[in-house]
């Protein structure tokens, strides 16, 4: 065991802080910076924030050179991610997908004139993507997508309805996983098209959810012709693709988000000695006291935990079984401390708003928390997995391919 | 970055699961439990011929010169089998409190018996107060005598070595080791497969260990436990999973429905964290990390809490024949809820935690 730093991962890690440190956005994390709040002001700050990153090299360091990245080591990455979170810089938003889930899958299926036209775009900032995977019958079980891509020729024909699609109605690209054999087993007749969004018979209409924002949309693809160039590697092989796309949603942020959530933590110890309770501050409060400190070690787990799973794909490219409950464990973890923090300020909990405490961030905080339990493979599905692949128990109902389905 | 134990120590891992497997199924565990006083000497002696004992100390006092992390994955194997033997007490605990907070002259005197496992020592912290905080500890030592009644002493009936929290006169708690003169009274354990008892001093002579101070001893004699936890645990699933896919109602095995499927995913999930959180308190201690104290108070709440659920769990998922004596599931339970009560229980370690981050 030796959780040292190399001298080079040090210096890296002094380059992104004090990158960081000069370019945040002026008088960033003071009480009298505006922070966006609403879809369409979060969307002009991340285009101006990002479009800063992209100019200074720091979007898709983990992508090769020869693509643009900074071909950062999986440390690298790491500590990119832990070093925006600890200055609490804004999270990649609007290229997230472009840069995370897009880039990468074309560059492991796209054909080499694909990846000169998609690659650049996206790490310049000139293209944004969104990601056309779930449905309303194929959320869980993601292979029951239904969204029909027939193929006439020179070009497809596509029909149907996609959901919880972020930035579609900003989106120039869309990676769209659909149909495009309807007489194969579910998760081999599948495909992935790169959608122009301006394509005629494309309609995203926002979505608006429990926050009262609308991040997401719905869209609906009406005959929608796409010319077959758009095509992804092979016809049919869609799903597979789609698991390289989810094996980018998660790993080197991990301890990036530990921190996040630490800072998230400190504001919630801040409101607790604030907050005063049967006549002492909720963080002297005993029945609080306990929770807060739960919180808190729970937290620090998750670190630990991040390590382990750091450690296991340094040393054998893979994650060891800590990495296949990390998901479950945070998404938990993340709830418990969002239900703790409506719950600091007693009667205070039915305010929202301004008028709220925090100005209403716990609240929002609270709603937001249940996309980790349900995004990204639902806690169900999670268990699913986890007592199937790793503890080797019998499958009972069958809910998805064995060999095929989503990594944890 | 390097999370992770070295091939030797998991080499050392796999050989001691062979080795327990054969030489400590339950049924030896069972020769034991109905005697408050019972233990395996003959699995103590064999232990020692592998050279166990004196893998954490250094060579001067008849040690093997490894660290306290060569134990860890150790002590996992011996909470698995609940091998009926005082090894936390005597080599992971009391022994490194002597390490750590003992003069060179007082390692060289009491070491050498306890890395060889002809003698076994022990600690003794907790009082009637039932804290493992300074402020728990009444016990007093004055003119070179040791005064008071220690409770919950692990292995105390079998013990001939008393390592002993204790204040001399308005200075914090310390540590007091007594060779004689202790008044040993066994009592019935709650965890079947190792003593307990109450120990009083009526003015024993007893030596000042060296350094003052309860830690760094007392964090690493907890780390040490929780690793021992989490091995008892690991057994607990293993149990859990390989019955649930043989044990068949409805016509196929309870293991293929998702209510005992999730359970047992649940079940890991607590495993794993807090496995996660037992090596990372004990790389900490052994290091003397700056977060050490943290990472003990978060590892035992943690541990405590998790691991006990964990318990309960592998229980429910066995159904009736687990709330049998002859089924072997009620030792492993019994000796994790031994173990989340002892050495500071969940309650007690995140008020440590709360102060320790500023609450």
């Amino acid at each position: 065991m030796d959780l040292s730093q190399s001298p080079s991962e040090q210096a890296f890690r002094a380059e992104v802080r004090e990158w960081v440190s000069k370019n945040l956005p002026d008088g960033w994390g003071t009480p009298a910076f505006k922070e966006p709040r609403s879809f369409e002001e979060r969307v002009a700050f991340s285009k101006e924030w990002e479009a800063k990153l992209a100019k200074d090299g720091w979007v898709g360091i983990h992508w090769p050179k020869e693509y643009g990245g900074r071909g950062a080591t999986y440390m690298e990455q790491i500590i990119f991610h832990e070093e925006m979170a600890r200055a609490r810089a804004p999270q990649l938003f609007i290229n997230f997908v472009g840069t995370n889930l897009a880039g990468p899958t074309i560059m492991a299926h796209g054909t080499e004139e694909q990846k000169q036209r998609y690659l650049p775009p996206i790490l310049s900032m000139e293209e944004v993507w969104c990601q056309g995977f779930s449905e309303p019958n194929a959320g869980s079980d993601l292979a029951n997508v239904q969204t029909r891509a027939e193929d006439r020729g020179d070009h497809f024909v596509v029909n149907g309805q996609k959901i919880w699609t972020s930035f579609a109605h900003v989106a120039d690209w869309c990676l769209l996983l659909c149909r495009t054999d309807t007489t194969v087993a579910k998760h081999k007749g599948l495909s992935y098209l790169l959608v122009d969004m301006k394509l005629p018979g494309i309609d995203p209409r926002p979505l608006k959810q429990v926050t009262g924002d609308a991040e997401f949309n719905e869209v609906f693809f009406t005959d929608c012709v796409v010319p077959k160039e758009y095509l992804l590697g092979e016809m049919n092989m869609g799903w597979t693709y789609a698991n390289t796309t989810l094996s980018h949603e998660r790993g080197p942020a991990f301890l990036g988000h530990q921190i996040r959530f630490r800072n998230v933590l400190r504001d919630l110890f801040e409101a607790a000695r604030s907050t005063v309770r049967d006549g002492v501050p909720v963080s002297e409060h005993p029945a609080f006291r306990q929770k807060l400190a739960g919180a808190y070690a729970e937290l620090e787990i998750m670190r630990y935990i991040g390590l382990r799973n750091i450690t296991s794909i340094l040393k054998h490219g893979r994650p060891g079984t800590e990495g296949s409950v990390a998901k479950l464990y945070w998404s938990h973890m993340v709830r418990r401390m969002q239900e703790l923090a409506l719950s600091v300020g007693g009667p205070a909990g039915a305010l929202d708003g301004e008028d709220a405490m925090g100005r209403g961030q716990w609240q929002r905080g609270y709603l937001m928390s249940f996309a980790q339990t349900i995004a990204a493979g639902s806690s169900e599905i999670q268990k699913n997995i986890i007592s199937e692949r790793v503890l080797g128990m019998p499958r009972g109902e069958t809910w998805a391919p064995r060999e095929k389905a989503a990594k944890p | 970055m390097d999370f992770d134990f070295s091939p030797e120590q998991y080499t050392l891992r796999d050989e001691a699961r062979r080795f327990l497997e054969a030489q400590c199924p339950t049924t030896h565990v069972r020769e034991f439990i109905d005697d408050p006083t019972g233990w395996s000497s003959a699995l103590w002696k064999q232990m020692a011929d592998l050279g166990w004992m004196g893998l954490p100390f250094p060579e001067d006092v008849g040690g093997l010169g490894q660290s306290f992390l060569d134990l860890v994955l150790l002590l996992g194997e011996l909470g698995r089998a609940v091998a009926p033997v005082p090894f936390l007490s005597s080599v992971a605990q009391a022994g490194q409190v002597v390490l750590r907070h003992g003069s060179d002259e007082q390692r060289k005197r009491w070491l050498p018996g306890i890395a060889s496992g002809e003698r076994i020592a022990t600690l003794a912290v907790a009082e009637a107060a039932g804290s493992y905080d300074d402020d728990g500890i009444a016990c007093r030592f004055e003119g070179g005598r040791l005064t008071g009644e220690k409770r919950y002493v692990l292995d105390a009936p079998i013990a001939d070595l008393f390592v002993v929290a204790a204040r001399d006169g308005d200075d914090g708690a310390r540590w007091f080791v007594v060779e004689d003169g202790a008044d040993v009274k066994a009592q019935k354990s709650y965890d079947l497969t190792r003593p307990i008892g109450l120990v009083t001093f009526d003015g024993v002579p007893a030596s000042p260990l060296e350094a003052a101070g309860l830690d760094p001893g007392l964090r690493i004699a907890t780390a040490a436990l929780t690793a021992e936890m989490v091995g008892t645990a690991s057994k607990i699933l293993d149990l859990s999973v390989s019955y649930a896919k043989e044990r068949e109602q409805f016509g196929r095995p309870i293991g293929s429905f998702q209510a005992i499927k999730h359970k047992c995913a649940e079940m890991l999930t607590d495993l794993e964290s807090s496995r996660s959180a037992a090596f990372y308190a004990c790389w900490a201690v052994a290091t003397d990390a700056e977060d050490a104290p943290l990472a003990v108070a978060v590892a035992k709440s943690y541990c405590s809490d998790a691991l006990a659920r964990l318990g309960g769990e592998g229980v429910q998922v066995h159904g009736g024949i687990a709330f049998t004596w002859e089924h072997d599931m009620h030792l492993f339970l019994k000796r994790i809820k031994t173990a989340e009560a002892l050495f500071g229980d969940a309650a007690e370690h995140r008020e440590r935690i709360a102060q320790l981050a500023g609450l």
